[in-house]
């Protein structure tokens, strides 16, 4: 028996739904509580692997940003009448520098607000996170359509790379050490990066051969499809025109019906380009109830926290919300 | 009736630029269900050739090639490699290198997903090739935290889950240690015998692999081919093992390839030489002067200790959940000056721990390490190497690391000689032409042979006059010749007042060269004694030699060459 992930589109899922949210809610006792059920669903529900471990950077970069809003508001932003906390003098830069006021009093009402607004730009940045944590990021690449498995590849191998390239970087400087070169300027720079460089296309020569001799990017023969072009063109324009019309503000059923054709005519591309390659998936990722669960749990919070925006009892549909936002970490790990 | 897996006919591969063809003229037929062993000197084309048999020469590298060569009924002139994948599997020296995925299971079936197979046979085969190659209890690790033995079977298995005719390995064993390398072997004859796989596998430690070889491709250095029954190659080979040595010594026809028909021949052998031995036995000689002294070195990797400086092996990073790895506990070390010693342990023993913590630039937690001046060194008596700038350090003790193209960063020999030569010109290059002569100066180091650019290296790291000479894995892709000779320029070393302290797995040639052999296990010495003493017991390090004539003290061809001079 091995534990089983869940779908990673299902965490995907309800973590763009509470994204989505957070976005829409101002209160920020309200993106307090939806920061705190995120939080708790990836601690209860992530395992012990590299991605998952890097959750607590999230949120020290949540941090940073709350942080640097805060600071953004005291050195530059408009001063809100309220509770003087700190009176700073007002300094006027020179009018060749745009002349823009710098500092004066911070009040609490406008920490309040700078702070609130930091909070949701870093409630952002964790749902993302969480998304990353709770679902493996190749097994989501491998969830991508036939047609674009190639460009799928491409990206699992750039993620394990990068990894790669630091353990070399660290080695060769150790090694550059030992042949007493000075370890500091320009010389240690160049000393270090030929080698981890030359190391680096080394590696990808030898993995491209093993991908190349393991039958990757095996196509089927003398069946390209000229459908594909045309219908990618449609999509293209039919999108551009799409946004534009979005944007310029004119009929906004016209917008979307052009943006519906364009996508439409991107997934019949898809298919019929996905038809050429030829390839299968080993033990696929099942979607079954516990994913249908996790994703509705995070799209019925998300229609909660945007209806108890402006509505009475707003805190009660709010908490309801935020309830359902923290559902997930209710369930437990499958078994297969 | 058997078939024809792989057929040459007049093959001629020339790359690029190069003045002369690689192979010439090859032709070559390997019949279904043969294990065919591929050898030859380094540079020598060995490589190029397995390359040529899996249609990655021309179409990956390259390269012009002439005649024809047929996988299966089929020419790759008209097939990709990618179009044969189904045909033929390769695996190369360095199996992390190859992988794709990042856990065991799906490596297995990568190969399997890009021919489109249906889901259901694809379980089917990663079920059987998990049991045929023994890594059912591997099947969810990350292929990082695997030992190189591990990974080199989950190479070969990730590409015979694709069930290929003909399976193609450049040199799988050259990085294992013997107990690996056995484990892979072993499931190599397995894949031939049971199944009637058709294996081509280029490998420099002939005496790992030829017992079980059908048949002996030997390529020679100006690219032509011989091929033919081991017996009948070997016995004119340029290149053979000492076991082929010792059986020609003795007269053995026809010559026995495996320890267990040699052993059965030996019993007069033995006779010959025991009273030989008796007579020549070595006098010890007084104790030379200590050079290196290391009293309870410990070396602790991990998370909290790594954050600091990262320490040497590859154990670090595989510990489960960063906890820390005691890399070395408490080993205690003495080097006289004199001395040849080899280290030896399995993977991940610690001993690439210890030789970086006794050159000074390595993690060491507690202990000390204390080192003589070198020859050229105006320093204090004995000092701690860590204590002193890497400048000063190295002329006490100079290491050369597993991967010695990491010491070399310019685009050419002279450059690299220039660089180290300091303040005395021309003295790294004088090393260099001893070490390796004939190589041009203005040569790229990465167009260097394995054991051209090892041999830069040690140039680079003997100008500075060390006393004690580290090396980490030398003999990794060189062959008989240029181990034979870098032997020598050890004991060399040795023999002018200096000390050598070098890891290896390669037992042949820590008999030929080591005095004294240290054994680990688990970050502990666990032995420590003369090479006779610990070799010749040992049922996993004892060379080809020892087995055949044991309970004879003998380890080389060349002591078995003395003892029967001696012999009246």
């Amino acid at each position: 028996m091995r534990p089983l992930a869940l779908h990673p589109l299902a965490w995907w899922a309800w973590a763009l739904a509470l994204a989505v949210a957070a976005t829409r809610v101002s209160d920020v006792r309200v993106v307090a509580l939806l920061l705190a059920a995120v939080v708790a669903v990836v601690i209860l529900r992530r395992d012990d692997s590299p991605w998952a471990r890097s959750f607590p950077a999230y949120l020290v970069l949540g941090g940073c940003i709350v942080v640097v809003r805060i600071a953004f508001h005291v050195v530059v932003g408009i001063k809100s009448p309220g509770t003087v906390v700190l009176d700073l003098p007002r300094v006027r830069t020179p009018d060749w520098a745009v002349g823009i006021e710098l500092f004066g009093p911070v009040t609490t009402t406008g920490l309040a607000t700078a702070a609130a607004a930091g909070l949701r730009l870093a409630l952002l940045v964790v749902c993302f996170g969480a998304a990353n944590a709770l679902a493996n990021p190749k097994r989501a690449l491998r969830a991508l359509p036939a047609s674009l498995h190639h460009m799928g590849s491409a990206v699992v191998i750039a993620i394990s790379v990068t990894p790669q390239l630091v353990a070399a970087a660290v080695g060769v400087r150790r090694a550059q050490r030992l042949r007493g070169t000075p370890q500091r300027g320009a010389r240690a720079i160049l000393a270090s990066a030929v080698p981890v460089l030359t190391d680096a296309l080394d590696r990808s020569l030898a993995l491209a051969a093993s991908m190349d001799s393991r039958g990757y990017a095996r196509t089927l023969p003398g069946r390209s499809d000229r459908r594909v072009g045309a219908l990618l063109l449609l999509a293209l324009l039919s999108a551009a025109f799409g946004t534009y019309a979005l944007l310029a503000g004119s009929s906004v059923l016209q917008a979307a019906g052009m943006l519906a054709a364009g996508a439409a005519a991107a997934v019949v591309a898809s298919v019929l380009a996905g038809r050429q390659v030829q390839r299968s998936r080993y033990r696929p990722d099942v979607w079954g109830r516990p994913e249908t669960f996790v994703a509705l749990a995070g799209t019925v919070a998300a229609g909660l926290l945007i209806a108890s925006s402006g509505a009475t009892g707003q805190l009660l549909l709010a908490a309801a919300g935020a309830a359902f936002a923290a559902a997930p970490a209710l369930g437990s790990r499958r078994f297969a | 009736m058997n078939r024809t897996a792989l057929r040459m006919e007049h093959v001629t591969v020339t790359y690029p630029g190069a003045a002369r063809p690689v192979l010439r003229d090859v032709c070559l037929e390997v019949p279904e269900g043969e294990l065919c062993l591929v050898i030859g000197p380094t540079g020598a084309g060995k490589s190029t050739l397995l390359r040529t048999a899996c249609s990655l020469v021309p179409h990956f590298t390259g390269g012009t090639l002439a005649g024809r060569v047929l996988l299966d009924g089929r020419d790759t002139r008209d097939h990709l490699p990618r179009d044969l994948a189904d045909v033929v599997g390769v695996v190369g020296q360095d199996p992390a290198a190859g992988f794709v995925t990042d856990i065991v299971e799906e490596e297995l079936a990568y190969a399997m997903e890009q021919l489109g197979l249906a889901p259901a046979v694809m379980r089917k085969r990663v079920e059987e090739v998990l049991d045929l190659l023994g890594l059912a209890a591997l099947r969810d690790r990350p292929l990082s935290g695997l030992s190189g033995g591990e990974q080199q079977r989950v190479a070969i298995g990730a590409v015979i889950t694709a069930q290929p005719r003909v399976l193609v390995l450049d040199e799988p064993t050259s990085a294992l240690d013997p107990a690996a390398a056995e484990d892979v072997l072993a499931a190599l004859t397995r894949l031939v015998h049971d199944l009637g796989m058709t294996v081509v596998l280029a490998e420099h430690r002939l005496e790992r692999v030829v017992q079980y070889a059908d048949r002996v491709v030997a390529v020679a250095a100006d690219g032509s081919v011989t091929d033919g029954t081991p017996q009948d190659v070997l016995a004119t080979a340029a290149v053979v093992p000492p076991i082929v040595d010792l059986g020609l010594l003795a007269g053995w026809d026809p010559l026995p390839l495996s320890v267990r028909d040699a052993r059965r021949r030996a019993p007069a052998l033995r006779a010959r030489l025991a009273p030989g031995l008796a007579r020549g036995m070595d006098v010890p000689t007084t104790p030379s002067p200590e050079v290196l002294t290391a009293r309870d070195v410990h070396v602790h990797h991990g998370r909290l200790a790594s954050r600091r400086r990262p320490g040497p092996g590859s154990t670090a990073e595989s510990a489960p959940g960063g906890a820390g790895v005691h890399a070395v506990r408490g080993v205690n070390l003495t080097l006289r000056a004199g001395d040849v010693v080899a280290l030896m342990g399995r993977n991940g023993s610690g001993k690439t721990s210890l030789l970086w913590a006794l050159q000074g630039s390595g993690r060491r937690s507690r202990g000390s390490v204390q080192v003589a001046p070198g020859p050229s060194d105006v320093g204090p008596e004995h000092a701690d190497p860590a204590r002193l700038s890497p400048r000063d350090a190295r002329r006490r003790v100079a290491l050369v690391p597993n991967t010695p193209q990491d010491l070399l960063f310019r685009d050419s020999v002279a450059a690299e000689c220039a660089e180290a030569d300091g303040s005395a010109p021309g003295t790294t290059r004088a090393l260099l032409d001893d070490l390796a002569p004939g190589i041009p100066g203005q040569a790229h180091p990465r167009d260097l042979s394995e054991g051209q650019r090892l041999a830069l290296a040690l140039a680079v790291q003997l100008a500075a006059t060390p006393r004690v000479l580290l090396l980490d894995e030398p003999t990794r892709g060189l062959d008989y010749a240029a181990k034979r000779h870098l032997a020598e320029v050890l004991v060399r070393h040795a023999a002018g007042g200096g000390a050598v302290l070098l890891s290896s797995h390669d037992v042949e040639f820590v008999a030929e060269c080591a005095s004294r052999v240290v054994v680990m296990a688990d970050g502990d010495v666990v032995a420590d004694g003369t090479a006779a003493e610990v070799l010749v017991s040992s049922p996993v390090f004892a060379p080809q030699v020892a087995k055949i004539l044991h309970p004879l003290p003998l380890l080389t061809v060349a002591q078995a060459r003395r003892a029967m001079e001696r012999t009246p």
